[in-house]
C-alpha cells in the first residue's frame, strides 16, 4: 500500500499491533454506518464523528483499567466502544431506543454507562471536567486506585473549567489524566484564532502538571504516553496532562459548511491518517495483509450489522415512563 | 435531649449528626473548613471530622458543584455550601446540567444524591449578589429538589432529609433570621419529610403561605390579624420542589382566601406557581382573587431601599384585609 511505510520495531507484539488496528477500524466503520443511518433519518439529533482521531482513543483505552472512569465529551462513539459498551448498546442509543447504554434518553452525545465507567458523553463543552475531578477526588478518598480519564477538546481549554480542575487536580495531587484531543479546531475557529497560548502543554504546565505533547495520529505513541501517565497517576503523583495532536476528518458535525478550513487540508491530513499509516506499517512488517484486512472488515461489518438489527428491532420507551427518573422513586 | 439553638447552628448541628453517622458525608466549599464557614455553619466540623472530609476548596463554585458531582456518582454523600446565594450562578452549568438529570438520562443507573447548601435573602444590609432570592431559577429544574428552613427545628430536620435523599437537594438558609430566635432542638437524628407543607397556624378565615424568612413577619402579620378576630391558616411551604400542592388545596378549601408572601421578585416566582395551582385546582372553593405580597420586579437595592422592597408584616396585613373584604 505504501511502500515508504517504516515498519513497526523488532520488540513489537504483533498480535497486540493488530489488534490496535483492529480497535481503530472498528470505531471507524461503525461511525462510517451512524453516518450513512443519520442521512437516512434513522438517527436524529446530532452526530459528531471521530473520523481521524480513532488513534488517541484507541491507545489511551489501553490503559484505562476496570475501576477507573472515563468522562469524555460528545465526540465519544468511539471512546465507548473502546471502554466496552457493546456496539449493539452504543447503536441503539443512536436510535433512541431503550435498549441503548442510556435507555434512549441520551443518543450521540450522552451516552453512559454505570458498569463500565463511563461518565458520558458531555454536550457542553468542558462540563465534564469538574466532575472527572470529583471522581477522582473520590477515589483517592477511597483508596481503590482508581483513575479518572478526562477526555476533551482543544475547544474546551478556553473553558474556565479547564482552569478550575486543573488547579484543583494538582493542588490536591488528584488521580486525573487529561487528554486534550487537540484536532485545531474548536467547531470552526481554528486553535490560533481561539487561544492566546497555542502551546497547549504550557498551560498544563503553570499549574505544574506534567504534560506532554503526543503524535494523536500514531497509536503506537499514543498507547505509550497513555501508559506513562496512567503509571504516573497511579502512582500518586498527581494529574497528568496529555496534548493528542491529531485531526478530524469529516465535518463537526453534521450541519457544518466547514468555511474554516480548505479541501486540501483536509486531504493532506487524510493521508497521514491513523489507519493509513498505521495499516502501512502493519503491512511492512508483514503483519497485515489483503487477506487479512478483508477478514477484520468482514467481522466487523457483521457486527455492525447486527447492531443495526438490533437497534432497528429495539423498542422505543413506554410514553408512560416520560415522568419516571425525574426523582428517586424511593424516598428513605 | 434539646438545647436550644439558632437556625444556623441547627445547621451546624445537622451537619455534626449526619457525619457522624454516615463517614460518606462530605462537606466542601469556600472557607468552610480552618475558617468554620462565611456565616459559621461549620464551625468545628474540621476539628472533629478531619481535612479528608471537611474539605477548603479554591474559590470556584463551578468546580465545586462538578466535584460534588463526581463525588455523588461514587457513593459519597457530598454537601456543598456556596457562600451566597448570588455566587450560584456559575453552579448552574453543574447542577443544572449534570446533576438535575444524571439519574434521569441514565434512566435510574446513575443518580447524584448530593446538597449544595446556600444562604439566600435579604434583610441584612448586604449588597445585591449577597441578598438575592432566586429560588424560583432553581424550583424550576427537573430533577432538583429545592428546600428552604425557616426555623431551627426545621432547618435540623430538614437538612437530615436533604443528605439522606437520593436526589440532589439545594438548601437554601435564611441568613436574615440565622440568628433570629432560638428554638429547642432534640438532637436525635429525626428527619422531615421533603415533600410537605408545615402547617404552623391552623386557622379558618384566611391561609397566609410563605417560606423562609418571610415567614417570621407572616406570623406576625397572622399575631395582628388574630387581634382584629381574623383566624389565619399560615403555612410554611419549606419544600419549593417538590411542591406539596395537596396542603395548601386542603388549606384553601377551608379558607376560600389565599395570600402569597414572598421577598423573591414577583414576576415568575414562586408565588405565580402557587397561585395557578390553587386557581386550577381550587377555584370554586376561592371566594376572592389570591394576592400576592412580594418583593420588587428589580434587583435588591442596596440597605438604604433593602426595607422598602423587602415585604413587611403591614403590607401582609393590608393584603389580607383586602382579600377578606372582597365580596
Amino acid at each position: 500500500m505504501n511502500e515508504m511505510a517504516v515498519p513497526l520495531p523488532d520488540d513489537i507484539d504483533g498480535a497486540h499491533a493488530l489488534e490496535l488496528f483492529r480497535q481503530m477500524l472498528r470505531i471507524r466503520r461503525f461511525e462510517e454506518k451512524c453516518a450513512q443511518m443519520y442521512s437516512s433519518g434513522k438517527i436524529r439529533g446530532f452526530l459528531h464523528l471521530y473520523i481521524g482521531e480513532e488513534a488517541v482513543g484507541t491507545g489511551v483505552m489501553q490503559s484505562v483499567a476496570p475501576r477507573d472512569a472515563v468522562v469524555a465529551t460528545y465526540r465519544e462513539h468511539g471512546h465507548a466502544l473502546l471502554r466496552g459498551i457493546s456496539m449493539n448498546a452504543v447503536m441503539a442509543e443512536m436510535y433512541g431506543k431503550q435498549e441503548g447504554c442510556s435507555r434512549g434518553r441520551g443518543g450521540s452525545m450522552h451516552l453512559f454507562d454505570k458498569a463500565t465507567g463511563f461518565i458520558g458523553g458531555n454536550a457542553i463543552v468542558g462540563g465534564g471536567m469538574p466532575v472527572a475531578v470529583g471522581y477522582a477526588l473520590a477515589a483517592k478518598m477511597q483508596q481503590n486506585g482508581a483513575v479518572a480519564w478526562c477526555i476533551f477538546g482543544e475547544g474546551a481549554m478556553a473553558e474556565g473549567e479547564f482552569h478550575e480542575s486543573m488547579n484543583l487536580a494538582a493542588l490536591w495531587q488528584l488521580p486525573v489524566v487529561f487528554c486534550c484531543e487537540n484536532n485545531y479546531y474548536a467547531m470552526g475557529t481554528a486553535l490560533d484564532r481561539s487561544e492566546s497560548q497555542i502551546q497547549l502543554v504550557e498551560k498544563a504546565r503553570s499549574y505544574r502538571v506534567v504534560a506532554e505533547e503526543v503524535d494523536g495520529m500514531d497509536v503506537l505513541a499514543t498507547e505509550a504516553a497513555a501508559r506513562r501517565a496512567a503509571d504516573s497517576a497511579r502512582a500518586g503523583n498527581g494529574p497528568y496532562f496529555l496534548e493528542f495532536q491529531t485531526y478530524r476528518f469529516r465535518a463537526h458535525s453534521m450541519f457544518d459548511a466547514e468555511r474554516y478550513r480548505s479541501k486540501n487540508e483536509v486531504h493532506e491530513h487524510e493521508l497521514q491518517g491513523p489507519l493509513r499509516t498505521f495499516g502501512a506499517r502493519l503491512e511492512a512488517s508483514s503483519l497485515l495483509d489483503e487477506q487479512r484486512r478483508a477478514e477484520l472488515e468482514a467481522d466487523i461489518a457483521r457486527e455492525i450489522e447486527n447492531a443495526v438489527a438490533f437497534a432497528e428491532s429495539g423498542t422505543p420507551e413506554p410514553v408512560s415512563e416520560l415522568g419516571r427518573f425525574v426523582y428517586s422513586e424511593v424516598q428513605p | 435531649m434539646s438545647q436550644s439553638i439558632t437556625l444556623v447552628e441547627a445547621v451546624n448541628l445537622a451537619l455534626m449528626h449526619e457525619m457522624g453517622a454516615d463517614e460518606n458525608v462530605v462537606l466542601l466549599g469556600e472557607d468552610v473548613g480552618v475558617n468554620g464557614g462565611v456565616f459559621r455553619a461549620t464551625v468545628g466540623l474540621l476539628e472533629r471530622f478531619g481535612p479528608r472530609r471537611v474539605m477548603d476548596t479554591p474559590l470556584a463554585e463551578n468546580l465545586i458543584a462538578g466535584l460534588a458531582v463526581g463525588m455523588a456518582t461514587q457513593g459519597l454523600k457530598p454537601v456543598a455550601e456556596i457562600q451566597f446565594m448570588g455566587f450560584i450562578f456559575p453552579v448552574m452549568e453543574q447542577i443544572i446540567g449534570h446533576a438535575a438529570r444524571m439519574r434521569n438520562r441514565t434512566r435510574g443507573r446513575l443518580s447524584c444524591p448530593l446538597v449544595l447548601r446556600a444562604p439566600f435573602g435579604g434583610g441584612i444590609h448586604a449588597p445585591e449578589h449577597h441578598s438575592e432570592s432566586t429560588e424560583a431559577l432553581l424550583a424550576q429544574i427537573p430533577g432538583l429538589r429545592v428546600v428552604i428552613p425557616s426555623s431551627p427545628a426545621r432547618a435540623y430536620g430538614l437538612l437530615l432529609a436533604a443528605i439522606r435523599s437520593p436526589d440532589p437537594v439545594i438548601f437554601l438558609e435564611p441568613k436574615r433570621i440565622y440568628r433570629a430566635v432560638k428554638q429547642p432542638v432534640e438532637d436525635n437524628g429525626q428527619a422531615l419529610p421533603l415533600d410537605t407543607c408545615f402547617t404552623l397556624r391552623e386557622g379558618s378565615d384566611i391561609t397566609l403561605i410563605s417560606w423562609g424568612a418571610m415567614v417570621k413577619e407572616t406570623l406576625e402579620a397572622a399575631d395582628t390579624l388574630a387581634g382584629d378576630g381574623v383566624s389565619c391558616e399560615v403555612i410554611d411551604v419549606a419544600t419549593l420542589n417538590l411542591l406539596d400542592r395537596d396542603t395548601l388545596l386542603a388549606s384553601v378549601s377551608k379558607t376560600g382566601r389565599a395570600v402569597i408572601i414572598h421577598e423573591a421578585p414577583r414576576h415568575g416566582a414562586m408565588g405565580a406557581e402557587i397561585a395557578a395551582t390553587l386557581s386550577e385546582r381550587g377555584l370554586l372553593d376561592l371566594q376572592a382573587p389570591i394576592a400576592r405580597v412580594t418583593g420588587y420586579d428589580t434587583v435588591m437595592p442596596y440597605y438604604r431601599m433593602e426595607d422598602h422592597y423587602m415585604p413587611q408584616a403591614s403590607d401582609i396585613v393590608d393584603a389580607a384585609r383586602q382579600t377578606l373584604e372582597f365580596a
